[in-house]
C-alpha cells in the first residue's frame, strides 16, 4: 500500500518551493518598506522641527 | 519621538516564535497529501493569507464607520493601515493559489467565480490607495476613505461565499464540498491542526503589522500637520 502511494504521489516540490519563496520575498519586501518609510518619516519630522525652531 | 511600546516588542517576539512553529508544522508535521503531493502544503499559508486579507478589509470598514461617527483621524489611520496590510496578504494568497492551481488544475489561472471575485477585491482596495493619494485635503481624504472602505467591503463576503453559492472548481475545504470542485481533499488531524494553527499565527502577524503601520501613519500625520503649519 505504501509503495503504491509512493508511486502515485506526484512530485510537486518545485511548486511548493516556489509558493513559499513568493511568500517570503513579498513579506521581506513589505517589512523592508515599512522600516524604510518609518526612517524617512522620522528624518522628515526632525528636519521640519528644526525649521520650526528657526 | 514616540518610543516603541514594550507590549509591541513582546508581541513581535510571540509572533516570531509562533511563525517559526507554523513553518515547522507545515514542513515537518503536516503529512504529504497523496494525490497532489507537496504542493498541497501551499494551502496552509494560502488560506491563512486570505484570512488576514479579509480580516483587514473588515477592520478597515469598521474603522471607516468609527471615523464617520467620531470624526477622529486615528480611525482613518487604522483604516488605511488595515487596507495596506490586507492588500499585501491578499496578493500573496492569490499568487499562492495560482501556483497551487498549476499542478492541481493544469492551469495557472482561470476566470472561476472565486478567482474573479478575489481579483475584484484586490483591485477595489488597490484603487482605494491610489485614489486617496489624489486628495490633498486631509478631512476630505478621510471621509472619502471611510465611505470607500465601507462600500468596498461588500466585495469581501461576496468572495467568501462565491465558492459556496456558485458553480466553481475552487475546492471548499471547510464545510460542504462543491461537487464541481477540483483539487479538494479531506484533512487529517495533523493537517487540521496545522491549518488552524496557521490561521491563529497569521492573525498575530496581522495585529503586529497593523500596530507598526498605525505608528507609521501617526508619524506621517504629524509630519503632514507640521508641513501645513510651516507652509501657512
Amino acid at each position: 500500500m505504501f509503495e503504491l502511494l509512493l508511486r502515485t504521489t506526484p512530485n510537486t516540490n518545485n511548486y511548493m518551493i516556489g509558493g513559499y519563496a513568493v511568500f517570503f520575498i513579498v513579506m521581506i519586501v513589505y517589512l523592508f518598506s515599512l522600516v524604510l518609510r518609518y526612517r524617512n518619516m522620522q528624518r522628515d519630522l526632525a528636519t521640519l522641527e528644526d525649521l520650526e525652531k528657526e | 519621538m514616540e518610543a516603541k511600546p514594550r507590549l509591541l516588542t513582546v508581541l513581535e517576539a510571540v509572533t516570531g516564535v509562533m511563525f517559526v512553529i507554523a513553518v515547522a508544522m507545515v514542513f515537518f508535521y503536516a503529512p504529504t497529501e497523496a494525490v497532489m503531493g507537496n504542493v498541497q502544503k501551499v494551502f496552509y499559508f494560502h488560506v491563512a493569507a486570505a484570512w488576514v486579507g479579509m480580516l483587514g478589509f473588515m477592520a478597515a470598514g469598521v474603522a471607516g464607520v468609527a471615523f464617520l461617527r467620531k470624526k477622529d483621524f486615528k480611525w482613518d489611520i487604522v483604516s488605511m493601515a488595515a487596507v495596506e496590510i490586507s492588500l499585501v496578504f491578499f496578493f500573496i494568497s492569490i499568487v499562492l493559489g495560482s501556483i497551487w492551481a498549476r499542478p492541481a488544475w493544469n492551469t495557472w489561472w482561470t476566470w472561476d467565480p472565486r478567482l474573479t471575485t478575489a481579483t475584484v477585491v484586490e483591485l477595489v482596495y488597490a484603487a482605494y490607495l491610489l485614489l486617496r493619494q489624489g486628495i490633498d485635503d486631509p478631512d476630505r481624504r478621510a471621509r472619502f476613505g471611510a465611505v470607500y472602505t465601507i462600500v468596498g467591503f461588500i466585495s469581501v463576503p461576496l468572495t467568501f461565499i462565491s465558492i459556496r453559492l456558485l458553480r466553481t472548481i475552487h475546492p471548499v475545504v471547510i464545510g460542504d464540498s462543491n461537487p464541481d470542485a477540483t483539487g479538494g481533499f479531506s484533512m487529517t488531524a495533523p493537517m487540521r491542526l496545522t491549518f488552524f494553527y496557521s490561521l491563529i499565527t497569521f492573525s498575530f502577524i496581522f495585529v503586529t503589522l497593523l500596530w507598526h503601520r498605525i505608528r507609521l501613519g501617526k508619524l506621517a500625520e504629524k509630519v503632514e500637520q507640521l508641513r501645513l503649519k510651516l507652509s501657512v
